[in-house]
């Protein structure tokens, strides 16, 4: 009798309990929505503020001509212009760096993406997969580093492109390795057997059969990988130091955009420049990361 | 055949590539850094005292050690809630619907803002907002560095959560449902727990990315080489000394800049292997 009373209070209690539990659940509930919208806030505040400050700016000699100098700002400043001139040393110079980078990097991380999915199982593979995973949390400062002890110290002997197109490239490899090995895990193992039985030699297998049908999978790989370095910029400062020149030579230093932001930043008469560098910089960031989304929609 | 031999052989260089590369970083980091470790030994790590004026030049990373590991422990701090929270909008509660997808791909965007221009928002929207909240007078320091870091780690936290928490099995779910739970409970006593270690493993790697950030927390830390005494003191990280002090250093100072970025590197690497090696057990 006892203990039929005290189920009965059990039941009693949790029925009583159950107003407070849908309440918990509701506030809960909108508790993690307030957050997450609190959370995507800042990438529209960003975002307006860049496009808010950064239009004025932006005119035809923007994309056409060399930075201004300091003084030539300080005079359109004081008499109310648009500042002068635009920043295509820096356009160029991250072409060209970026271009550089990604022609080091991206062969050589698609045959090593190759190597780790031939041999999945082997200890060899998995010690290179991990050191490329290290790689690959290494912060962009200390590739910096060392990208100016290896080429600027004892290569070029001087600040270049080239120093800072190693660096990015260091910084790419391991992205595109991890995207190769997992595009290649993804296409059905029969494709690459039915070729083999033909009697393809193993190279052709690659260059006909694997990367075509992984096609789609490598290009977001390396547009990621791109649009990651895009817009690096304490690499840079160690190694390709900046030019007010539109420069073409990889042994020379040269100038990028991310590199003219910093330096606008710091020169008082140049501040607004900074908007719209940032506003151009960020454009194509986010056009390349739209791009590569819409890659992976499609497979 | 023979090509076939060529070509095995041509992907087994290219991999001897990421060999080199690790090994000729380590060599060359250390080597580099020899000079000032024999200089100061083990005070270089523990000393407070930076000063590079030639003839009493003295060096002591242990300011920036400070600053790095405060400004990245508030931004975990800061990314903890905003993080699970998103993951859960994402991955729980808006699951597959189109609201989940605009903010799951906001989310993403944000990690695609470069670090520069990061710290130019932050100097120019955030700082001014602090010192009108009468937080501070400048506006300048940990907090702020903090802040901002938050919000650069957040996206590399949500993804791998959300991925996680979306792969909590339905069964379970169902599972507590059925047994009158609410959702509230089943995220507390069922999705939780079966995703715990991933979840934990995000924000280790999260963790990793803040330690190495560079211009956003330089523009924004205050840069005095001070071990940083408060919440709204200033300081200076090892990453930003890296960048503000580069351009002038030579010699033994050169040397200094170069073991903190060893430090850097041996640090960032610890936290990312620990946070691979929670992922990996879970995979098991």
């Amino acid at each position: 009798m006892g203990q039929k009373n005290s189920v009965k209070m059990e039941a009693h209690k949790l029925k009583d309990n159950s107003a407070y539990r849908t309440l918990k659940d509701k506030v809960f509930l909108i508790g993690v929505i307030i957050v997450s919208v609190i959370t995507i806030s800042p990438i529209v505040l960003i975002i307006g503020k860049l496009v808010w400050e950064g239009v004025g700016q932006i005119n035809f000699s923007f994309f056409t001509e060399t930075t201004p100098s300091t003084f030539e700002a300080m005079t359109a400043v004081a008499n109310n212009e648009v500042i002068p001139g635009g920043i295509v040393n820096g356009i160029m110079g991250t072409f060209l760096i970026v271009g550089m980078a990604s022609l080091i990097a991206i062969p050589i991380g698609i045959l090593i993406g190759l190597f780790l999915y031939e041999n999945q199982q082997s200890r060899y593979a998995g010690l290179i997969r991990s050191l490329s995973d290290i790689l690959q949390g290494v912060p962009s400062i200390v590739l910096g580093l060392i990208s100016y002890l290896w080429v600027v110290k004892n290569v070029v002997q001087g600040y270049s492109a080239l120093a800072g197109s190693v660096a990015l490239a260091v910084m790419m490899l391991p992205l595109i390795i991890r995207s190769t090995e997992e595009t290649m895990k993804m296409i059905p193992g029969t494709l690459k057997e039915a070729a083999l039985a033909l009697g393809v030699p193993y190279y052709k297998v690659i260059i006909r059969v694997l990367i075509p049908s992984g096609f789609s999978g490598l290009a977001t790989g390396v547009l990621l990988a791109i649009s990651r370095i895009l817009g690096e910029t304490a690499p840079l400062m160690l190694t390709t130091l900046g030019n007010p020149m539109i420069n073409w030579d990889i042994t020379a230093p040269t100038s990028a955009v991310p590199l003219l932001i910093w330096n606008f930043y710091n020169d008082p008469n140049m501040i607004n420049l900074i908007w719209s560098s940032s506003l151009f910089l960020m454009g194509f960031v986010l056009t390349m990361n739209i791009i590569s989304k819409r890659l992976v929609a499609k497979i | 055949m023979k090509s076939d031999t060529i070509t095995k052989y041509v992907l087994f260089i290219s991999s001897l590539v990421v060999l080199l590369v690790s090994a000729g970083m380590v060599l060359s980091l250390v080597g580099d850094a020899v000079p000032v470790f024999e200089k100061f030994g083990w005070r270089f790590i523990i000393s407070t005292d930076w000063n590079p004026t030639e003839g009493r030049e003295s060096y002591g990373a242990l300011p920036f050690i400070a600053g790095t590991i405060s400004t990245s422990v508030l931004a975990l701090l800061i990314c903890l809630p905003m993080a699970f929270a998103t993951s859960l909008f994402v991955a729980e509660y808006f699951r597959k619907t189109y609201v989940s997808s605009i903010l799951g791909s906001m989310v993403d965007l944000l990690a695609g803002v470069p670090s520069i221009v990061y710290g130019l928002w932050g100097f120019y929207t955030l700082r001014p907002f602090i010192v009108s909240l009468g937080l501070d007078a400048q506006g300048y320091g940990i907090f702020t560095a903090g802040l901002i870091l938050a919000i650069m780690i957040i996206p590399y936290a949500t993804s791998i959560s959300s991925e996680i928490i979306a792969m909590v099995p339905v069964e379970l779910k169902e599972a507590a449902y059925s047994l009158g739970a609410t959702r509230y409970e089943v995220i507390m006593y069922v999705v939780l727990p079966n995703a715990r270690s991933g979840i934990v493993a995000s924000f280790i790697l999260a963790f990793g990315r803040a330690l190495g950030e560079t211009m956003a927390v330089t523009m924004l830390i205050g840069n005095t080489n001070i071990i940083p005494t408060g919440l709204f003191s200033t300081g200076n990280s090892m990453a930003s000394v890296i960048a503000n002090q580069f351009g002038e250093a030579d010699g033994l100072k050169m040397s200094a800049l170069i073991a903190i970025g060893l430090l850097l590197f041996v640090i960032t690497g610890i936290i990312n292997a620990l946070g691979k090696m929670v992922i990996k057990r879970m995979s098991r």
